[in-house]
């Protein structure tokens, strides 16, 4: 019954449709929010291609999808195709799919409300009209952008429309090219089905549907129709990733292909003096040494041969614009709870001051740190990239596509429509690829070098050392208990600005406060009396970045770890005394899930331990119980529950895999992960020395999602946020011993 | 130099000291086999000497003395080793870019102890990292692909 109110209100937002621009706009930037992006797959057709909207292109040996969101791993081409494939219906796997060109039509409409200070449970009018302008900005920016578990709520209703529209427009298109009534048709398997049972292939519709106008309403399937929605489908990329036959950027050979490296000041920005390269220029297979803003780059005819050479390499670094040691980096963090860094106050409920100092009050105080981390994903940083004939080429896994065209125009001075971006699956980002310092080191590369097609490859030791980390953070605490109960909670933390930081590196400022230094704490639905978040902003010091879950992925700990401080203070249970201090629904229903998967109630025996943690992130409310052993040789992490509320389960095999993936990122960067500096370089520099979780020490995780709400949130970043706090929690429950500091093991031994 | 890679054999002329995995890579063009950390860390440049394996990123070509198995050499998608079946049975892969050295570990391990313990798959498998943590679905994995290799 629903049905009929939700497809008018896609009809009204996703504005794929050639709707006309509404006459006399009030404003420049309505009309052009009004406006349809142009369709680019209409600046590179080829003879015999149609494409009837942006995420559908078909020629005569079918059809090919687009998945403009970039895949990492985290199964989005799959799902993005299956989106377009169940209304459009094609069979599972009837098709090609490509990313696409970089384009303003595949903007983010839910990304930019992540900055806003808009609690996601609530629903007053500000917080509609708040989401209502990610949409308009993210449009007017053309904001194409992969990140935010944004990909599956952004697309849900946009992809949909477009494989409907689609439809729609080939049904059309048969209709006018059989003569028979439009009513009396249907679609399947890739066809549209005559009643005679003929069938006509949408190959050989599309050149007549691509002249027709599209209509100006379609109606979506219910779900209780959908045939590969909501159930599991095998990922469209499965056995390429199981046979080594996946292509990623790196696995590129181009003919007259040459191979190179890169070396910048690990101390970032601070820049190069001189190098001297007269060694490396004799070593073997080298082609050329280029010099670059911030190192040089080395060119050979094997990557291994550039990395050896870039080796011999001596450059004279610049120092570090920024305090040199982990000491003084944590001193300028520590130094920043001041009224002149306080960046905001989202939380200030009660009079936290008069409960911390009312007589006889029962009062904790305590700190917390978190350490730098880095993304280190699997595949080092590369690109491929060829300047020819005043045209740029370049072959990378991004996050940013538009970004790294716009960035890529200034470096070569060619103008944007003659730079290529070919997007390429990526070995894993968490964020990395959010920032586009490889891809400009490369163009930097192909403009020295012109003429031939230029693979650039850091070693791990580069990508280590060269990374926008997660930053560093210091939380100070204090609360009061009273009759078994939290009473007050004061939370104050302070970090560098992530959106600063990354937005400069975009060309962009954001005025306002960052809520990503208190995002995962001030936005916790609990009604605690007397609770107060505030958020200091330190000083810019190493640049830093978007780590998976961003602030959530450090401020989860702290606030949990804290309040479960305050519950055993209280003397109260973990669990139950969240769900009294819970505010929103589907969050206590995660709250009990998890306790009820964990069996919650039931005592363990001695030396062993559970521990509770939530968080809501991005829109997500995830539960989390961690039980642990302590055993002779350390802590052994025995099981994970994991309770999350995303609405509609849209893809039920990724969906699994992306909350256990969450949990493995959360508790191995928590055992065991930092990036620490000395001598401003940071110095761990590849896996031995930031192992992450093996696979011994992977516990049993079992996952559940509600689908309770109506919502449709993604998942990428949710379930990693309460590992931590969970793990530290049943650390403190077997032991005794509360650990304020990440990772664990600079306080306790892991088996 | 003589190389006996996937079946065939191959001529290389490059010095000694090589890495394996570079000579498979940027000579040969077998991609397969990936590059990750390069000190034997992560795993992702598994590959077989023999029976036996061996982390190509740190084997100098020249110390190679057995014929070499990638991942491509294991199967393909039109004929998949039990192992990939069973990975594409359990959707291990998330990036996939560890995966054709845990493929090729996990090979190695079940020619050599069809029978494996969950201890036994835990040793044999924790020298592949994987940053996406698909490490749940490899244990179920590698022991469908051990029941069906019996039944084969």
């Amino acid at each position: 019954m629903a049905n009929i109110a939700h497809v008018a209100r896609v009809a009204r937002r996703t504005f794929l449709i050639g709707t006309a621009v509404v006459a006399g706009g009030i404003a420049i930037g309505y009309v052009a929010y009004k406006r349809d992006p142009k369709n680019p797959l209409l600046d590179e057709l080829r003879d015999g291609q149609s494409t009837l909207n942006p995420y559908v292109l078909i020629d005569s040996t079918g059809v090919t999808l687009i998945t403009p969101r970039a895949d990492l791993g985290q199964g989005a081409m799959s799902v993005q195709a299956a989106l377009l494939a169940e209304e459009m219906d094609l069979a599972w796997g009837q098709f090609r799919t490509d990313p696409g060109p970089p384009a303003a039509a595949y903007y983010n409409g839910k990304i930019a409300a992540e900055g806003l200070p808009i609690t996601a449970t609530s629903d007053g009018f500000f917080a509609r009209v708040g989401r209502e302008m990610s949409e308009v900005i993210g449009k007017l920016m053309g904001l194409q952008l992969t990140g935010g578990s944004s990909t599956v709520a952004d697309a849900f209703d946009r992809l949909r429309v477009a494989g409907a529209v689609a439809r729609q427009l080939l049904l059309a298109a048969a209709a006018q090219q059989s003569g028979v009534p439009l009513a009396q048709l249907e679609t399947r398997d890739g066809a549209v089905i005559l009643p005679d049972g003929k069938t006509l292939p949408y190959s050989t519709l599309a050149a007549t549907a691509a002249t027709l106008n599209p209509p100006a309403n379609v109606t979506l399937k219910p779900s209780e129709q959908w045939r590969l929605l909501g159930k599991p489908m095998q990922r469209l990329d499965i056995v390429a990733k199981s046979t080594g036959t996946a292509v990623y950027g790196i696995d590129l050979r181009f003919p007259g292909m040459v191979y190179a490296t890169v070396r910048a000041n690990p101390r970032l920005g601070g820049g190069i003096a001189s190098f001297d390269a007269r060694e490396a220029e004799k070593s073997k297979g080298v082609i050329k040494v280029v010099p670059l803003p911030n190192g040089f780059g080395v060119l050979a005819n094997n990557t291994w041969r550039a990395f050896q050479a870039s080796a011999l390499v001596k450059p004279v670094w610049g120092a570090a614009p920024y305090p040199a040691s982990s000491g003084a980096l944590f001193a300028s963090v520590a130094a920043s709870f001041t009224a002149d860094c306080r960046d905001s106050t989202l939380r200030n409920d009660g009079d936290v001051e008069a409960a911390l100092s009312a007589p006889g009050a029962k009062t904790l105080q305590a700190e917390y740190r978190v350490p730098y981390l880095a993304h280190a994903p699997l595949e080092p940083m590369n690109a491929v990239v060829q300047l020819k004939d005043g045209r740029l080429d370049i072959w990378t896994g991004t996050q940013i596509p538009r970004f790294v065209v716009t960035a890529a125009a200034k470096l070569s001075g060619l103008h944007e429509k003659n730079i290529h971006l070919h997007a390429q699956i990526s070995g894993g980002s968490f964020g990395r690829r959010l920032e586009d310092d490889y891809v400009q080191q490369s163009v930097l590369l192909a403009v020295a070098h012109p003429g031939v097609p230029i693979k650039m490859t850091w070693t791990r030791e580069e990508d280590m050392t060269h990374d926008f980390p997660r930053p560093l953070g210091i939380a100070r605490m204090r609360g009061a208990v009273q009759a078994r109960q939290v009473h007050a909670y004061e939370l104050s933390i302070a970090s560098p600005s992530v959106t600063t930081s990354q937005m400069s590196r975009l060309g962009k400022s954001i005025p306002g406060p960052d809520v990503t230094i208190v995002a995962g704490a001030w936005d916790q639905p609990f009604a605690i009396p007397n609770y107060r978040v505030t958020g200091y902003r330190a000083p810019p010091t190493v640049p830093v970045s978007s780590w998976r879950s961003v602030g959530a992925s450090g401020n989860g700990f702290l606030h949990e770890c804290f309040l479960d401080e305050l519950i055993h203070a209280a003397g109260a249970d973990p669990l139950t005394e969240r769900l009294r201090l819970c505010t929103h629904d589907p969050s206590k229903r995660v709250l009990q899930a998890v306790g009820d998967m964990a069996g919650w109630a039931a005592p363990l025996p001695k030396g062993r331990g559970r521990g509770l943690a939530y968080t809501l992130s991005f829109g997500v409310p995830a539960a989390e119980v961690v039980e642990v052993t302590m055993t002779a040789q350390g802590i052994r992490i025995d099981k994970v529950f994991v309770a999350c509320e995303v609405g509609k389960v849209i893809d039920p095999v990724n969906f699994e895999a992306q909350v256990m993936g969450g949990v493995v990122w959360g508790l191995g960067h928590a055992i065991n992960c930092e990036l620490t500096y000395a001598d401003g370089v940071p110095q761990q520099t590849n896996f031995n020395a930031y192992e992450g979780l093996r696979l011994y020490q992977t516990p049993q995780i079992i996952v559940k999602a509600l689908q309770t709400t109506s919502d449709v949130k993604g998942i990428g970043e949710p379930a990693v946020p309460p590992a931590a706090p969970a793990l530290a929690n049943a650390i403190f429950a077997a032991t005794g011993q509360r650990i304020r500091e990440l990772p664990l093991n600079k306080h306790i031994n892991f088996v | 130099m003589r190389l006996s890679v996937n079946g065939r054999d191959y001529d290389v002329d490059v010095e000694p000291e090589m890495p394996l995995l570079w000579v498979l890579r940027d000579e040969l063009g077998i991609t397969g086999p990936k590059y990750g950390c390069g000190i034997a860390q992560c795993g992702a440049c598994t590959v077989h000497m023999g029976e036996v394996p061996v982390r190509s990123c740190s084997l100098r070509v020249g110390d190679v003395n057995g014929a070499i198995i990638t991942i491509e050499g294991l199967g393909t998608p039109a004929s998949m080793h039990a192992v990939q079946a069973a990975w594409v049975e359990h959707q291990v892969a998330q990036c996939g870019y560890c995966q054709s050295g845990q493929i090729m570990a996990a090979a190695a391990l079940l020619a050599a102890q069809p029978n494996p313990s969950d201890e036994q798959i835990d040793a044999a498998m924790s020298a592949n990292l994987c940053r996406c943590g698909t490490y749940p679905r490899i244990r179920l994995a590698v022991k469908t692909a051990a029941a069906k290799l019996k039944a084969a």
